[in-house]
């Protein structure tokens, strides 16, 4: 695999700095992000507060009482000059999703653009092979790769207020497992139970960036009591080695 | 233990510490108080950590009752009238609430955020390390939202034996809130840049913990407003394709898809949130060497506090200790609105 050999350190303020590697969405940006965030945690540079990847760089908070810019640029290029690529982390994720209906308004209007059936709409999608890219903007909301090209659909003209929480939707060419309720521009093609991010549960969270995710079809008369067993706490999707 | 009732709650008043660090990767942002200084101040004067979880009272209105024993409180921010009975009672100085004794607040007259800290302080269970309400996420403790009336927190034990304290309020100097350009400055024309650095602000009424909106004039971005989506540190300032710049503080979305023309100083971040809307000000671009500076002169003054109580006997704070405080350079508080005209 070829990789992205330059990168930027950017100020972010005076408290946290970018480490670019590019500005695309793509498979080998993400993995040289990962790479270099296993390399930063492994050197664990003075004055590093905590990390966080993006799709194409890697975002650090930082102490600058403890560190300047320059001294932790200089530490953190020395890092990324010396790491490559990570493959993928071994984990994976099986998710169950209510596909359509209530659950997925715009199944049936994607289905239309592409003129395809629902029926091949929710097998492309659950088909897929999709690594998370990024968790961000609400909590464990993640980002995914790896949707298939044909069913890639341009944004919504009108984003909605809010979209549901569990909804598993797609914009573009990206696909995401959203968590809480929020607003969104992408469509809505089912929901899932499973809570990425639960406050009241050890772990808080469930998925990492770089994880691998599988999503399969339940009907929708098994969402009541998948969604208590979310609401107790349950992953309610499951971990498997990839 | 005593209990904290909340008899009237703005929709802006929640209990907030120094922050939640450890779960950005996972989407959360910090939370934390918007005036990290004033936070440390009010818990100082009564025996707290400077860090310590304490109540974020926003600009409306507001009255906390004690309840099955005495609370020693402290107040510190944005200035207000306050009245313990018919008693008042100033910033910046402890006193004690008697069972059964109720503080009721004004709504602030300059500032934005005052901080209620307790001696004892607030009962709860951390999460990542810090008891910080993060509305939107649910998340915080003892109670994960904004606090209304009806509800009550427990607290620690009031020694009532022990003295009130008091401690020298520095006045905000006033001047333009420091800020470092990027990462997408390369975004904008020099002139863009120029317009945002030149133009006076205002504070929009649509802004909360999350983000502050700015009037002003709109902001074009040479190459456009979209980027694809990275990181959003506390403070950062995103122009979205209308051109009205939104601030994103505690509570923000951890990465956004809009050019970030700039990041207010860490120093300067409790200054920003206190400006109350309406009230003008500007934005001066500072090199990253004389942010650190800043930033670290800020932490100093806030590690300080604690030595700059001194016990009230009816007393002023005595020159010598006023001179202390502004020795330390720690002008950060926004108590006195008229400083922030800018004649």
């Amino acid at each position: 695999m070829s990789l992205p050999a330059k990168f930027r350190i950017l100020p972010c303020g005076d408290a946290a700095l970018t480490v670019e590697f590019g500005d695309t969405v793509d498979s080998a940006l993400s993995a040289r992000v990962l790479g270099f965030d296993a390399a930063v945690a492994r050197a664990a540079p003075a004055g590093i507060v905590e990390t966080a990847p993006t799709y194409r760089s890697l975002f650090v908070q930082y102490d600058p009482v403890v560190v300047g810019f320059d001294e932790l640029a200089a530490s953190l290029r020395a890092i990324a000059e010396a790491t490559s690529t990570q493959q993928a982390n071994g984990r994976r994720w099986r998710v169950p999703v209510v596909y359509g209906g209530e659950a997925g308004i715009d199944l049936d209007d994607v289905a239309r653009r592409h003129s395809i059936t629902t029926r091949e709409l929710i097998a492309r999608h659950a088909a897929g092979d999709y690594r998370i890219y990024m968790i961000g903007f609400t909590p464990g909301f993640a980002y995914l790769g790896g949707l298939d090209p044909a069913i890639a659909t341009p944004r919504r003209d009108a984003p909605r207020a809010l979209t549901p929480p569990g909804a598993i939707m797609i914009g573009g060419v990206q696909a995401c497992v959203q968590c809480l309720a929020g607003p969104s521009g992408w469509h809505v093609l089912g929901r899932t139970p499973m809570r990425n991010f639960h406050p009241a549960r050890d772990p808080m969270f469930l998925m990492e960036t770089g994880d691998s995710v599988a999503f399969h079809e339940v009907p929708a008369r098994e969402w009541a009591s998948l969604e208590r067993a979310a609401e107790r706490g349950e992953p309610v999707a499951e971990l498997v080695a990839a | 233990m005593s209990l904290l009732a909340v008899d009237e709650a703005g929709p802006a008043t929640s209990v907030q510490d120094a922050g939640r660090f450890g779960a950005l990767r996972y989407g959360l942002s910090s939370a934390g108080a918007m005036d990290r200084y004033a936070l440390a101040a009010a818990n100082v004067l009564v025996g707290q950590n400077a860090g310590a979880a304490a109540i974020e009272i926003g600009p409306f209105a507001a009255r906390f009752a004690a309840r099955a024993g005495a609370v020693r409180v402290a107040l510190y921010g944005a200035d207000r009238a306050a009245t313990v009975g018919d008693r008042p009672v100033r910033l910046a100085r402890s006193f004690v609430l008697q069972p059964g004794e109720t503080l009721a607040l004004r709504a602030a007259r300059g500032g934005t955020f005052t901080y209620l800290a307790v001696e004892g302080g607030i009962a709860g269970t951390p999460s990542f390390g810090s008891m910080s309400v993060h509305a939107r996420a649910g998340l915080g403790s003892p109670i994960a939202r904004a606090l209304a009336a009806g509800d009550a927190l427990d607290v620690g034990t009031t020694r009532t034996e022990r003295g009130e304290m008091q401690i020298a309020v520095v006045p905000f100097d006033g001047g333009p809130i420091r800020v470092v350009l990027g990462p997408q400055d390369d975004y904008f024309s020099p002139d863009e840049i120029a317009a945002f650095l030149a133009a006076e602000w205002r504070i929009a009424p649509a802004s909360d913990r999350m983000g502050f909106r700015l009037d002003g004039p709109p902001i074009s971005a040479a190459r456009g407003n979209n980027i694809v989506s990275d990181g959003i540190a506390n403070g950062q300032i995103q122009i979205p394709g209308g051109g009205q710049p939104l601030v994103l503080l505690a509570d923000r979305g951890t990465t956004g898809g809009y050019p970030k023309i700039a990041g207010i100083v860490t120093a300067d971040l409790g200054r920003f949130a206190q400006i109350q809307p309406g009230k003008p000000f500007r934005f001066q671009s500072v090199g990253i060497d004389a942010a650190r500076r800043l930033t670290c002169d800020w932490r100093m003054a806030l590690d300080g506090l604690a030595g700059r109580v001194v016990p009230l006997r009816g007393a002023e704070p005595s020159s010598e200790a006023l001179l202390a405080a502004n020795l330390a350079g720690g002008a950060v508080s926004a108590l006195d609105t008229d400083t922030w005209s800018h004649s």
